[in-house]
């Protein structure tokens, strides 16, 4: 059965702490935390969230989808996987 | 007509938007050559002031030394203004080769060729060597010149946390299966003054079968104990495969880029890399000027050394007086303010002390972490470092942020 939208949430999040939040920053996200346009994640590095998600998921997000907007929280990103599964 | 009013007023209001966000970049005429003192008319129109200079790249001091510039001179009489061509036309002279091996030997490549700037290196490179078979892993911190490159070619990327050698490691594993794996960094990092370690990147590489690409253009000249850049400073000297750099900054400041490295990969560039085949060779006059600042550089460390004082005379004092100074080893001092305004109005108040320093504040550094970014220069006499000292204190008082941390400028002032 797929993940809930709970569950992935818990992982994405998980993902985007690990991968760029330093240890000695005190950041707390919560899925409406703005990642992008908050500095958090830049539009450079984006594309390891983005192929994260794709492994993770099994899914291709087109690159025309994978905007800083779709990107920018963790639940614009769900929204996104959503659109993108169906 | 095709610049209609409709497109004249969506032009404005953009430039409108980057206004209110105060991002707008207003030049400042320096009607002087480059040096620690400068005269400045600024705003445009105001009569010119006499600033000390603490904001240019002009780390060994040569971008107005006298033998640099006489060599430029030597280089338009003997060899002419301009050459009217690319490279690979009618725009290579002998003393564009003569530079190209000397920065080679210089640098402790097998090869080098010139671009018009770094920026033109970094936007060639990559879509000379790489396909879609190819993964590039770069710093997060890496120029934007470096980012613009990468988006350029075919390869995919990824980055890993700034200086971050667990983080690099895990994304060597993760793209083991790439054709080839770049790691890619700058050398010193230029809004924070900080090293990338390269003997453990280097390591790292050799450990995964990787490759390295360094910008080394805030470093070469004067970090390492010879100035050859920071490979010296790790002992590294001549494992790098790839370094880009500039003519642009310690070497004279006027214009001009590399890259050196590997023969192959310089030959792949001379055959493919768009900004050497399709944008003007470098003029003669710079080219000359440049293989007299390699001659000076090879002859002696007086320079770098110099530097190295200044730089450590700088952050100590700075120190002292309760300034809070990211850490480092090169001469890219920045003094922490955290707040866009409190950096902005601190570079206002020490220009009118006669101190021209930049602040700096998202996105060109992350939110919450503006500043004062101070570079010293070979050309900084002590007592310009104890008048801007004397400036920096009083301005420091005026905010009341001597002796405070980041926590309590922050609860002052905000992020």
């Amino acid at each position: 059965m797929a993940d809930s939208r709970e569950e992935k949430i818990k992982v994405i999040t998980e993902y985007i702490i690990e991968e760029y939040i330093d240890e000695e920053d005190e950041e707390e996200i919560d899925p409406d935390t703005p990642l992008i346009s908050s500095g958090i994640v830049d539009s450079f590095s984006m594309v390891s969230l983005k192929a994260f998600i794709e492994r993770k998921y099994d899914v291709q997000i087109p690159d025309a989808k994978a905007t800083t907007d779709a990107f920018d929280t963790v639940n614009n990103i769900l929204d996104l996987l959503d659109e993108v599964s169906n | 007509m095709a610049y209609t009013e409709t497109t004249r007023q969506s032009f404005r209001a953009t430039l409108d938007e980057i206004r209110e966000a105060g991002l707008f970049k207003d030049e400042r005429f320096i009607h002087s050559p480059q040096a620690a003192e400068i005269e400045v008319e600024f705003p445009a129109g105001e009569p010119t002031k006499k600033v000390l200079n603490f904001c240019a790249n002009n780390y060994l001091g040569l971008s107005s030394h006298p033998d640099v510039v006489a060599a430029a001179h030597e280089g338009l009489d003997s060899r002419g203004y301009g050459m009217s061509s690319v490279r690979f036309i009618c725009g290579t002279q002998d003393i564009h080769h003569e530079l190209e091996q000397r920065l080679a030997d210089f640098l402790g490549t097998e090869d080098t060729v010139l671009f018009p700037s770094c920026m033109d290196a970094n936007a060639g490179v990559f879509e000379a060597i790489l396909t879609d078979e190819d993964v590039i892993i770069a710093d997060r911190l890496v120029h934007a010149s470096l980012i613009d490159g990468i988006r350029l070619c075919g390869a995919r990327h990824d980055s890993f946390k700034h200086s971050n050698m667990k983080h690099l490691e895990s994304k060597l594993e993760l793209h083991k299966d790439a054709r080839i794996r770049l790691i890619v960094v700058d050398g010193v990092f230029s809004m924070d003054g900080d090293l990338a370690p390269l003997d453990e990147i280097v390591a790292l590489a050799k450990e995964y079968g990787a490759m390295t690409l360094v910008d080394d253009s805030h470093a070469t000249g004067f970090i390492g104990k010879t100035g050859r850049g920071t490979p010296e400073h790790f002992g590294v000297h001549g494992e790098i495969d790839i370094i880009t750099t500039t003519l642009g900054k310690a070497l004279g400041g006027a214009s001009g880029g590399c890259v050196s490295g590997r023969h192959e990969v310089v030959e792949l560039c001379r055959q493919r890399a768009r900004p050497y085949l399709f944008s003007n060779t470098m003029p003669p006059v710079i080219v000359s000027a440049a293989l007299k600042v390699l001659e000076i550089l090879t002859e002696s460390t007086e320079r770098r050394d110099t530097l190295e004082w200044n730089t450590g005379y700088w952050r100590e004092s700075l120190e002292k007086l309760g300034f809070d100074v990211k850490p480092g080893a090169s001469p890219i001092v920045p003094i922490m303010l955290y707040n866009a305004k409190l950096a902005q109005d601190f570079a206002r108040d020490m220009y009118a002390e006669g101190v021209y320093v930049i602040g700096f504040f998202f996105p060109v550094v992350p939110k919450g972490a503006a500043r004062i970014r101070t570079q010293l220069s070979a050309a900084h006499k002590p007592k310009h470092l104890d008048i801007a000292l004397a400036a920096f204190e009083k301005v420091g008082k005026k905010f009341d942020i001597l002796g405070k941390g980041k926590k309590e400028i922050i609860a002052e002032y905000g992020r």
